[in-house]
Order: structure tokens, then C-alpha cells, then sequence
């Protein structure tokens, strides 16, 4: 469980996070949603250290990440997998190099150890043969696998996917969704996705946290999202077309 | 200005706080190594070639008393070389070259998250990154600079005889004539400094890359000046500092 307690974070002078709070439980995906501009990003960034919140704390199982010393962020950090917008897949070595990379420089595990991982992992993701491949040569929506690969291989307690949709067409949406929320299932992670596609939304949303000009204004499931009388929040989602239709047959 | 310097030398102290264990540098700077050294050999052999071959013909040109024997021509090659040509404006070219393909390369890798990726892994990024292209290029470089004096000392001769500006016999006595063993190490020096100002201003640059494509090209821009800026006031303190009496 990740619990965040007032965070704020200001950039120039401009606050682009205001006291957010909130608890993301394990086990299933917690969803970030809001428009573009929000602050959706830097609240996971706040969430993964990336950023430096300047109010707030962020607990990991109760553990203090600021507060933390240098070992106990190291340690936290090696228990989370992060899948990033655009997969940021190191260029130069391929896809098995790739997802071997945390466990090369972060265990001890032998060679053979090792490669059974990066298989079961690519394989968990659907991507069994694409090894030798090197990132250049993947389409968008195989670079996230190999990222979300990557992010579980080294048996996370916590993964972090930031807008893993973007920029794929909604078939690839859909899977990558799905496979996002079996494996928060099957390996009882602490999920944190921040999007703002609302078929991810309503597809694996048990726990959606809406952020507004850099505030939390609501918090539930998927399927009190359609009737919370928050005005921001039904602009937001009413936006898309189809939860727009929706709506007017309801 | 002032706060860009402080930046960079947190940044310097970050290479060595939270860095991995040795084995996982030791095939990152072989890489790096292969990359800088092997890279960079040829250009360095043919500019250094013709430097040497340019500085006999102009030493000749200049030469107009006839009381002045031939051999100072290779003499005055030789101290050029071995003193400024070969450390100095290999330097500017090394920064054109290793420096701004490091800055770019970093700038990419920060704005495509990659350090980022690192950094969430637990990773320390600067450590990481960072120390072994500036371990290597403290180990390629001052060879890179002998392969430099070698190739300017060979195109100075080439020229000079093939064009009858003085004999081999002149040439090669000119080399040897009163010749200071202080130079090399004082080359040698310079590489050193040279090689760690050049890698690790271009990594500091491209580290802080933020934005997208255009930045890349600005950090890769501003590294190699600011580098290029660095080297010749390097230059300057280590002269002074190593050889005024």
C-alpha cells in the first residue's frame, strides 16, 4: 500500500500540486485521472522520488520515502517497477538486454537464472520471440510491453505506469490495460496508472483518484465515476463521446 | 554564470556518491574506450598529419636568414607539436567530435526518460553514466595525443623531404636537437585535463538537457563551446603554472 499525505509541489512560483492526499491499495490498479496539464505527472513523479515534493510526505508500507535515509530510498526504490510514456527502452541494447538490465546491475542472480526471467517476463507480456530485437524495431505498443517487461522483472512490490496508452491505437489500449491489471493480480503489486483515457478508466478503474488544476476533487471506483456531482470531473469525463452517449440514453 | 559552475560541481561530487560496484563500470568504460579511442583515431592521425606538414611549410616560409641552420625547422615543428598542436587543438577537436556526441547522446536519453528510468530503478544516473565516459576519456585521450605527436612529427617530415625543405638527415637532428623530456610529460598533463574538462562539461550540459529535439541540439552546441572555452584557459593556468620560470 502507498498512502500520499498532503503533497505540494510548486515550479517557479506556480503551484502545480495542492495537498493531494490519498491511499492506493495493492493488489489492483489505482488509476490517476484528469486532464492534460493537471499535475497527474508530477504527482506519480512526486510518488517515485522523481521530484522532490516541497510539503507532504509519501509512505511506502508505512515507510517514509523522504524522510528515509539514503538505504531505505535505495531499498524502496529496488522494489519498484516503472513503465513510462514512451517506454524509455535504453536505445542501445535490445529488448532480452533490456529487461536483463535490473537484474544485471541489481542482484547477483547467476546467467541462467537470469535468462529464465527476462523469458517468463517477455512471454508473460506476449512477446517470447522478440529477444534479439532492439528497440528501434518495435512498434509503439510492443516498446510499453517490453517496458511493463521490464518494470516487473525484478519481482516488484510497486509498479508506476505513466499514460500507458498514449499514443496506441484503442485494440493495443485494451491489452495493455488488461495485462497491466493481471499482473498487479497475480503478483500483488501496489499499481499506480495515471492516464486520462477513459476506456482505461472504465476498464480497470477500482481505484480512481481525479485530479483538477493540481487537486484531488474526488475519489471512488468506475462505477460511482458516472454520478459523483463533482461539475469538473463530469466535464471531464463527458468530454469523450461515447460516456457522453452514454449518458443520454441513462 | 555563478550557479551554473556550483551545479556543475555537485554534479562532479554526485559521480562518486551511491556508485555501483567497480565490475559494473569496469565493461562500461571498455565500451566507452572502444567508442572514444577507435573512434576518433583516424580523424585525429589525418588532422595531426596535416598540422605537422603545415607547420614545416609555414616555419620554412618564415625562415628568411640564411645564418639560421635547417634543422630549427623540425626543431619549431617539433616544440609546436608536441606542446600545443597535439593536446591543445586535438583538445577542440575531441570536444567537436567525442564531446558533443556525448552531450547529445545523455540529451537524448533525458528527454526520452531513459535516466529517469535509471534513477526510479535506484540507479545512481551521474555514477552511472557519466564516470565511465570520463574514465575513459582520461584513458584515451593522452594516446590519442602521442598517436597526434607521432602522426604531426611524420607529416612534418613527409612534407619537408618529399619537397626538399629539408633533408631527412636535417630533419631528424632537428627532433633530437636539445630536446626537454619535460615536454611530453607536459603534454601528457594537459591530455589529462584536457580529456576530463571536455567529457565531463559535455555530459553536465546533456545530463540537463530539458525540453525535446531543439534542446539536444543546444546542449550539444553549448558543450562544445563551453569545452572548447575551458581547454584554452586550462591551456593558459597549466602553462603558466608548469613551465614560466
Amino acid at each position: 500500500m502507498i498512502e500520499v499525505r498532503n503533497l505540494s509541489k510548486s515550479f517557479n512560483g506556480r503551484p502545480i500540486l495542492k495537498n493531494v492526499s490519498g491511499v492506493f491499495e495493492k493488489g489492483k490498479p489505482n488509476l490517476i485521472i484528469g486532464a492534460s496539464g493537471t499535475g497527474k505527472s508530477v504527482l506519480l513523479k512526486c510518488i517515485v522520488g522523481l521530484v522532490k515534493p516541497d510539503e507532504g510526505s509519501v509512505l511506502y508500507d508505512n515507510r517514509d520515502f523522504f524522510e528515509g535515509d539514503r538505504d531505505t530510498k535505495i531499498a524502496i526504490r529496488r522494489e519498484i517497477g516503472m513503465l513510462f510514456q514512451g517506454g524509455a527502452l535504453f536505445d542501445s541494447k535490445t529488448v532480452e538486454e533490456n529487461v536483463r538490465f535490473p537484474l544485471d546491475t541489481l542482484t547477483k542472480m547467476q546467467r541462467e537464472e537470469k535468462q529464465e526471467r527476462v523469458n517468463f517476463c517477455l512471454k508473460r507480456v506476449g512477446l517470447e520471440n522478440a529477444n534479439k530485437k532492439m528497440p528501434s524495431e518495435l512498434s509503439g505498443g510492443m516498446k510499453k510491453r517490453v517496458g511493463i517487461a521490464r518494470a516487473i522483472v525484478n519481482n516488484p512490490n510497486y509498479l508506476f505506469c505513466d499514460e500507458p496508452n498514449s499514443g496506441l491505437d484503442p485494440q493495443t489500449s485494451i491489452l495493455i490495460d488488461e495485462l497491466i491489471q493481471d499482473i498487479s493480480e497475480d503478483f500483488n503489486m501496489t499499481t499506480i496508472v495515471v492516464t486520462h483515457d477513459m476506456n482505461s478508466v472504465m476498464g480497470i478503474g477500482e481505484k480512481i483518484l481525479f485530479i483538477y488544476k493540481g487537486q484531488k476533487l474526488w475519489e471512488g471506483t468506475k462505477n460511482e465515476i458516472t454520478h459523483s456531482n463533482v461539475q469538473e470531473m463530469d466535464d471531464f469525463i463527458f468530454a469523450n463521446k461515447v460516456m457522453s452517449s452514454l449518458r443520454e440514453k441513462q | 554564470m555563478i550557479s551554473e559552475i556550483g551545479r556543475y560541481f555537485i554534479f562532479l561530487g554526485h559521480l562518486f556518491t551511491n556508485r555501483e560496484p567497480f565490475k559494473t563500470y569496469y565493461k562500461l568504460i571498455l565500451e566507452e574506450s572502444v567508442a572514444i579511442g577507435l573512434g576518433s583515431v583516424l580523424l585525429v592521425a589525418l588532422v595531426s598529419t596535416f598540422m605537422g606538414a603545415v607547420t614545416t611549410v609555414q616555419t620554412a616560409y618564415n625562415m628568411v636568414s640564411p645564418l639560421i641552420p635547417n634543422y630549427v625547422i623540425s626543431q619549431v615543428v617539433r616544440e609546436m607539436t608536441v606542446l600545443e598542436l597535439a593536446p591543445t587543438i586535438i583538445a577542440v577537436i575531441f570536444a567537436g567530435k567525442i564531446g558533443s556526441s556525448m552531450a547529445s547522446g545523455l540529451g537524448t536519453m533525458r528527454i526520452t526518460e531513459q535516466i529517469d528510468a535509471l534513477e526510479v530503478m535506484g540507479i545512481n544516473s551521474i555514477s552511472y553514466l557519466v564516470l565511465p565516459k570520463i574514465a575513459a576519456s582520461m584513458l584515451m585521450y593522452p594516446l590519442l595525443v602521442i598517436i597526434a605527436g607521432v602522426c604531426g612529427l611524420g607529416g612534418g617530415y613527409i612534407v619537408g623531404t618529399l619537397t626538399g625543405i629539408i633533408t631527412p638527415n636535417e630533419y631528424v637532428y632537428g627532433i633530437r636537437y636539445n630536446f626537454n623530456e619535460f615536454t611530453i610529460t607536459f603534454a601528457l598533463i594537459k591530455s589529462v585535463v584536457f580529456a576530463f574538462l571536455v567529457s565531463s562539461i559535455s555530459s553536465f550540459k546533456g545530463y540537463h538537457t530539458q525540453g525535446g529535439a531543439l534542446e539536444v541540439g543546444v546542449s550539444s552546441t553549448q558543450a562544445v563551446t563551453n569545452s572548447v572555452i575551458a581547454v584554452l584557459l586550462a591551456d593558459y593556468f597549466l602553462a603558466q603554472l608548469l613551465l614560466s620560470k
